[in-house]
């Protein structure tokens, strides 16, 4: 799972960016964030098809059901963060994008220790 | 800081604007993380720890119900939600407990298992959070 670093970075600068955001009180946020976000989603993308044709390939005894799920959710909860940011042009609509920012976060962990615990 | 929506005098305020959000984003992420957690649980290895399982489920219910009645706000949403988040918030406290107490109950985690450990404690916070929404926003905005 060599997208993992890449995933984890991202999603912690757009979580920075986004705290800034919240201090600052600016909403919603910008065009600038918002291509880093797209980044974000691009990177997990790649990371679902990716993800999808190593778990097809690999002799790792991966939990199927569950590897797949966070595969296909992860990559939903940043349009998810980011409506929820474009919505409620607040404080509290950044806040949100920051929940939905940390999920990725969590979930990429648990996707990469799901394909470790799986040993080889 | 918190700024009502344009609040109507006597009226309630919005259940889902405000901070309100913060909370549906994090209880839409609970529901689909129990929802997926229990049918997991359930579709490949239910006769493992049945009861286990089960209460996976009925966190993922509850937190699907919460998640509807922040949403969509109204008297009626407003009393299933508080009954949804204080079962929510005697389940992990019990659950939480008897994971402790009596770990034979329990062979395999749920989402309330050592108060949400696995779950960064966020399952024990949440319907505390939940409550204290429900309150705030029911004090009547008289001007």
């Amino acid at each position: 799972m060599w997208l993992v670093v890449p995933v984890l970075v991202l999603s912690a600068l757009c979580g920075i960016w986004t705290v800034v955001m919240v201090v600052r009180d600016e909403s919603p946020p910008g065009d600038r964030f918002f291509a880093l976000l797209g980044v974000l989603l691009a990177v997990l993308v790649v990371q679902l098809v990716v993800g999808l044709v190593q778990l097809s390939t690999t002799s790792r005894d991966v939990p199927t059901a569950t590897f797949v799920s966070y595969l296909f959710t992860v990559v939903l909860a940043v349009p998810f963060g980011a409506a929820l940011a474009l919505v409620e042009r607040s404080r509290w609509g950044n806040g949100a994008l920051l929940v939905a920012l940390l999920t990725v976060a969590a979930m990429e962990t648990r996707l990469d220790q799901l394909w470790r615990l799986a040993g080889a | 800081m918190p700024e009502p929506s344009t609040p109507d005098a006597g009226t309630v305020r919005d259940l889902s604007t405000g901070p309100g959000r913060i909370l549906v984003a994090a209880y839409a992420v609970f529901a689909v993380a129990a929802t997926g957690r229990s049918l997991v649980q359930l579709g490949t290895d239910a006769d493992r720890a049945p009861l286990a399982y089960s209460l996976s489920l009925l966190a993922a219910v509850l937190y699907l119900v919460a998640t509807a009645c922040l949403l969509s706000g109204g008297p009626t949403a407003r009393r299933v939600a508080l009954a949804s988040v204080v079962v929510e918030a005697a389940g992990v406290l019990v659950v939480g407990t008897l994971s402790y107490v009596a770990t034979d109950l329990f062979p395999d985690k749920t989402v309330w298992s050592h108060f949400g450990q696995g779950y960064g404690f966020l399952p024990l916070v949440l319907p505390f959070l939940g409550l204290w929404w429900l309150r705030e926003t029911g004090k009547a905005t008289l001007p």
